[in-house]
């Protein structure tokens, strides 16, 4: 690869400026970076369109000065608050990469313990551990511009998102459900094969990732548009599912956050 | 000559996975400490699980590691199977096996070409080499992307795995796909001996300190999953009684719990397997070792590359032979049903870092009551630790400039490939 010719990329004939891109991590595990390395047939490509000038998983060289900035991870200490505003302070577009960051993910698992002591406790006897109570989506401390949802988040769609910033056409992403793109892949549905799906109801755009290998969704990217949690409920009880499977699923990555609360109030009261 | 004071400061080590810093401190050419900190934010993962249906177990736990999600669903997979007294069959041994050496393969060419190669390239990253040795990023991205896609194949995905399932897989790979696979692992041998090349062009700092290797103990192969648990000062112990072995404690200095077994540390990755179980080594994988003086015991921390390497070559051979005896198989149906039940279940395998330990203690409902996951990475901080302080002497007493001793240290702990997130997780 040509690096004179990639500083003088264009689009159309237009001059394409490449931004100076940035990845940090706050609690998580790094994974949604990784999933871009891992995508090894476009990634000279995908690298030639941006300039990376923050990347502590890859690169020893570092920068504050940055146009995108990607954050993974979810926000679980004090220090991690203050890392972020300066992310954002540095930053002209911050993204959300990730389900942690977009929601808590799976970190955000341990914010349905009413005492958080009894959650250090567990992992750390009674050595001290600094941690903040709950796990947090990035959204509660600053303003982020926008989200790339999934855990881990598609390679494939992390590309479109960032090439169409960079030659700065609008990024509009699915408001349909997986069940929409399951169906379009010609799945038979999770449901007759005996496996509890939140397909229903979870945002698009994963090309229904885990149903395509008959593993049910476990709504990693959060609601679709106008989702129907009532309905699922009532699907998942024909099938003869049970609340915990359903609350199961709702709050394993935080995209439910609500309804699983609401939910586990409900089951809590039957007990 | 040294004359004052002089600290050595790495803030956020890069290219390891997670948040670590050195600290070296040297007094008139004595050295005075060096730490070794883990500074990653702890996650709770075993608290989290609690109160969770089994089945949560390896989808969950799996998101401990980005790297190698498949091996600790593997892990967990195997601690809820020995639980509810699962015995995977042949076909299902095999088809994880081939999944597990595939992420070895991704994970060891990841450290190897983009992590630590760099350091002996004298770059910052594997960035600039994609215009300077456009060759070696190319072989790189070639061995990396055949693994990521054989694991998407038999896993369903590269990272967080979707067929992967206690009792087996929700769906099988098409044996054409794998006689694909047996064409392009074949065309790859030749890019690891290339890879062989690159690597005996590099030179391994001059370092050893003795210590303890704690791994699986082979029982006629290289062991991957499940089995006993050996030592090189030969403790040997049965898998459920890993914690004898990895004899967790908190320290001040990390966020991450350390470990002993005989010594102050041991150590745990690609240089204890080979150091326990040389013998087991594919025969073409034992003649590179060989050729690299690499032969147990050997004690050089940075040799853990080279033993990387040994074991990419060692996972290439041995998948072939799977998939060959795969295709020679009449294939059942892909998963057994799990019949939950009360009990405790261990599960040891051993990741592209060294041996991992998940163990959960279920109701009779099969809800976890308790859980623990051991990391490789953190059996190795004190291990790291005890080295550290050890080149730092000897970096001392030498009267290394600053720039030498920082960019030795660094290249120590990459050496481990440490996968700090997951160890405190």
């Amino acid at each position: 690869m040509d690096a004179a010719k990639t500083q003088n990329r264009t689009y159309l004939g237009l001059p394409v400026v490449r931004p100076k891109v940035a990845f940090f991590e706050l609690s998580s595990c790094e994974g949604c970076q990784l999933q871009l390395i891992n995508n090894e047939a476009s990634l000279l490509d995908f690298l030639s369109l941006v300039t990376v000038v923050n990347f502590r998983e890859a690169m020893t060289e570092k920068s504050d000065e940055y146009d995108i900035a990607f954050v993974e991870g979810s926000v679980t200490r004090a220090d991690e608050i203050d890392r972020l505003t300066t992310i954002r302070k540095n930053a002209k577009v911050l993204v959300a990469f990730g389900s942690c960051a977009c929601f808590g993910g799976v970190t955000q698992l341990k914010n349905r313990f009413k005492d958080p002591a009894w959650v250090k406790n567990q992992v750390y006897g009674s050595h001290p551990i600094e941690t903040n109570d709950t796990a947090r989506p990035l959204e509660d401390f600053v303003t982020v511009d926008l989200n790339i949802y999934g855990c881990p988040v598609k390679k494939e769609e992390v590309e479109k998102i960032v090439t169409h910033v960079v030659l700065g056409r609008s990024i509009i992403q699915p408001k349909y459900p997986v069940c929409m793109e399951c169906k379009e892949n010609e799945n038979i549905c999770l449901y007759d094969l005996g496996e509890p799906c939140l397909g229903p109801v979870t945002r698009g755009g994963c090309d229904s990732w885990c149903p395509n290998s008959r593993f049910g969704c476990w709504g990693c990217r959060g609601p679709a548009e106008d989702a129907n949690i009532a309905q699922l409920k009532v699907i998942m009880k024909q099938y003869g599912f049970s609340e915990e499977t359903l609350l199961d699923r709702l709050e394993c990555f935080g995209g439910f956050a609500k309804d699983a609360e609401a939910l586990r109030e409900t089951m809590t009261k039957v007990k | 000559m040294i004359k004052s004071t002089r600290t050595i400061d790495i803030h956020h080590i890069t290219r390891v996975e997670g948040h670590g810093n050195i600290s070296i401190t040297v007094k008139n050419g004595q050295l005075t400490e060096a730490r070794w900190e883990v500074v990653e934010t702890p996650r709770f993962f075993e608290a989290m699980l609690v109160g969770k249906k089994w089945e949560n177990a390896p989808w969950i736990s799996g998101r401990i590691c980005g790297i190698c999600s498949i091996g600790h669903t593997l892990a967990s997979i195997r601690a809820v199977e020995n639980a509810f007294g699962i015995v995977p069959d042949d076909q299902t041994a095999k088809l994880r096996l081939l999944l597990k050496h595939m992420e070895t393969l991704q994970s060891h060419v990841l450290h190897l070409y983009f992590l630590a190669a760099p350091d002996f390239l004298n770059v910052g990253s594997v960035f600039p080499l994609i215009n300077s040795h456009p060759d070696v990023v190319q072989r790189a991205a070639k061995i990396k992307q055949l693994a990521n896609d054989l694991c998407d194949c038999v896993g369903g995905r590269r990272m967080h795995p979707t067929r992967t399932v206690v009792g087996g897989f929700t769906m099988l790979p098409e044996k054409k796909e794998l006689v694909h696979f047996m064409e392009r692992l074949n065309d790859i041998k030749n890019d690891l001996l290339e890879t062989a090349g690159l690597f005996r062009s590099f030179v391994m700092p001059d370092f050893s300190r003795e210590t303890e290797f704690v791994s699986l103990k082979g029982a006629g192969s290289y062991p991957f999953i499940g089995g006993d648990l050996i030592s090189t000062d030969g403790v040997v112990k049965k898998e459920h009684e890993y914690a004898l072995m990895t004899n967790e404690y908190l320290v001040e200095q990390s966020t991450s719990k350390w470990s002993r077994l005989s010594r102050p540390s041991f150590a745990v990755g690609a240089l204890a397997r080979l150091n326990n179980n040389f013998a087991f080594l594919n025969p073409l994988a034992k003649e590179l070792s060989t050729s690299f003086g690499l032969k147990p015991v050997n004690h050089n921390p940075y040799m853990n590359n080279i033993a990387q390497l040994v074991e990419c070559v060692h996972v290439v051979m041995d998948s072939l032979q799977l998939i060959d005896e795969l295709l020679g198989m009449i294939w059942k149906k892909p998963r057994t049903p799990a019949i939950p039940k009360a009990g405790i279940g261990v599960g040891a395998v051993e990741v592209p870092r060294g041996i991992l330990y998940h163990r959960y203690e279920f109701d009779d409902e099969g809800r976890i009551v308790r859980c623990d996951c051991v990391i490789p990475t953190s059996q190795n901080h004190a291990n790291i630790q005890h080295d550290l302080t050890a080149l730092a002497a000897q970096c001392a007493a030498q009267g290394k400039q600053d720039k030498e001793v920082e960019l030795l240290a660094q290249m120590l702990v990459r050496s481990y490939d440490p996968c700090i997130s997951c160890s405190v997780h």
